[in-house]
């Protein structure tokens, strides 16, 4: 008798020079507060993991987040997953040895797909999170995006989630920009459209406004985790209270 | 002192962290000398079985590690580091392991579509089920949950080496597994929360009680 691991809560931390940032839609970045402050309230609160993506990575092709989730990984015992600017193998070697236990690669996988392989192949499927930026452009149909949601990719989002998984993908971040920060709720036909093309675990981001739309996407999607930033941030629910809201909903969770 | 092994290949910066935060004295050494004089060896892993075996024999760490579980050391590896202590992994081809516990690591079964189940890597939080004592486990309680990011579970040939298991697709995974001195986990201690901190300061306490009083003279 099999179960499904009870789904994930992640905190989602955009970093943008030394502050956690959060914006609408992608755009109009404002300062939420320090990420050091923000993951020690969300490891205490009882958060399932953590991600961190560098909003200005690759628009300066650089990565300056590295020693921040170096101090986080000090006392913060939970898998962190790190993102933007890793644009090789030696890249991801520099974000592991600095406590990242995954990373989440989009604009340079878009641009040379086979660095999904690389990636698996030295550090195995498990560590790669390809993460899409997906633009809705008609029903049925989405753009990726890259560069943190500024640049117009022309790949189509559910070709693209099937090649990265054929590629070595582990896992899929998948963010709707057209939701992200609008507290309208996850783009659900997104999700679903993606879940049908991959069997690789599913993470959704972009829209969470309220506890009942983390319950919404878990009950009608079957995705496997959900990436919160705004509804935590601007404390409109503790990690625990999300969780609560959520047991309360009936489904699974870690308290 | 508890030896770190780093082959390049682990979270061993998380890894340092979490023993520091549970007052266990270590050192993270890729030198087989000083693997030898450790009183406790933890071997961490991120990666493809055959790429870290190779790794290993290129550093002499192989026979190191070898050596010292022959002599009673307490031996844990964590996730890719415990399916090393197997015989081999088909993980990209067959793949000699350490062979320090016997058995073979292979792919977790998918299962149905359509049906719910687990899906590949298995990624998250689970209980899991005890099969047989271990001062490691002393203090799990059936509520904790244990982090888990992986593809591949050992098949132990002797079932008497399961110390816990986890319900996958049909089959009951072996997740944690012993013979003497030498212990394996697949879940992560050091990125499970408080719970992961208990059993590694469990282990450690395990090191120190082993550890002969040869500082007295």
């Amino acid at each position: 008798m099999s179960k499904t691991p009870p789904p994930r809560l992640i905190s989602r931390l955009d970093i943008k020079g030394r502050n956690v940032v959060k914006g609408i839609q992608f755009e109009g970045l404002r300062v939420v507060g320090d990420p050091g402050v923000l993951t020690k309230r969300y490891y205490e609160q009882g958060i399932d993991e953590i991600l961190y993506i560098d909003t200005v990575a690759s628009l300066y092709g650089r990565n300056n987040i590295l020693s921040m989730v170096e101090k986080a990984a000090e006392s913060t015992f939970v898998p962190m997953t790190v993102g933007g600017g890793l644009r090789s193998v030696e890249d991801i070697v520099a974000a592991l040895n600095h406590g990242a236990d995954k990373v989440a690669i989009n604009t340079a996988a878009v641009a040379r797909p086979e660095l999904i392989r690389e990636a698996a192949e030295a550090f195995g499927s498990q560590c790669v999170v390809v993460s899409v930026e997906a633009k809705r452009r008609g029903p049925g149909q989405w753009e990726a995006f890259t560069d943190n949601g500024r640049e117009a990719s022309g790949v189509d989002v559910l070709e693209w989630v099937a090649k990265a998984e054929a590629l070595g993908a582990g896992e899929l971040l998948i963010s709707s920009v057209d939701q992200d920060g609008t507290c309208r709720g996850f783009d659900i036909d997104l999700l679903r459209e993606v879940r049908a093309r991959v069997e690789i675990p599913v993470i959704a981001s972009g829209g969470a406004g309220e506890a009942a739309h983390v319950v919404t996407v878990l009950r009608d999607t079957e995705i496997d985790a959900v990436a919160c930033g705004h509804i935590l941030h601007f404390e409109k629910h503790s990690v625990a209270g999300l969780k609560q809201e959520m047991r309360a909903s009936g489904l699974e969770v870690r308290l | 002192m508890i030896a770190i092994v780093n082959y390049g290949r682990g979270n061993i910066f998380s890894l340092a962290r979490a023993l520091e935060h549970v007052g266990a004295d270590h050192f993270v050494t890729e030198d087989p000398e000083r693997i030898s004089t450790a009183s406790g060896i933890v071997l961490p892993g991120v990666g493809a079985f055959r790429d870290a075996m190779d790794r290993l024999r290129e550093r002499s760490l192989g026979d190191a590690i070898k050596l010292a579980a022959s002599r009673g050391v307490p031996l844990l590896g964590i996730c890719l580091g415990m399916q090393i202590l197997f015989d081999r992994s088909t993980e990209f081809g067959d793949s000699p392991g350490l062979g320090l516990i016997s058995g073979t690591v292979d792919r977790l079964p998918k299962g149905e579509a359509g049906a719910p189940r687990v899906r590949i890597p298995n990624v998250g939080w689970r209980h899991v089920a005890l099969r047989k004592s271990h001062p490691m486990t002393a203090d799990l309680a059936p509520e904790d949950m244990l982090y888990f990011v992986h593809s591949y579970v050992p098949y132990p040939e002797d079932p008497r080496h399961i110390l816990a298991v986890l319900p996958v697709n049909g089959m009951e995974a072996a997740v944690m597994v012993g013979q003497g001195n030498v212990v394996g986990c697949q879940f992560h201690p050091e990125k499970s929360g408080p719970v992961g901190l208990r059993l590694l300061g469990a282990f450690a306490r395990e090191v120190k009680a082993r550890q002969p009083a040869r500082r007295t003279a």
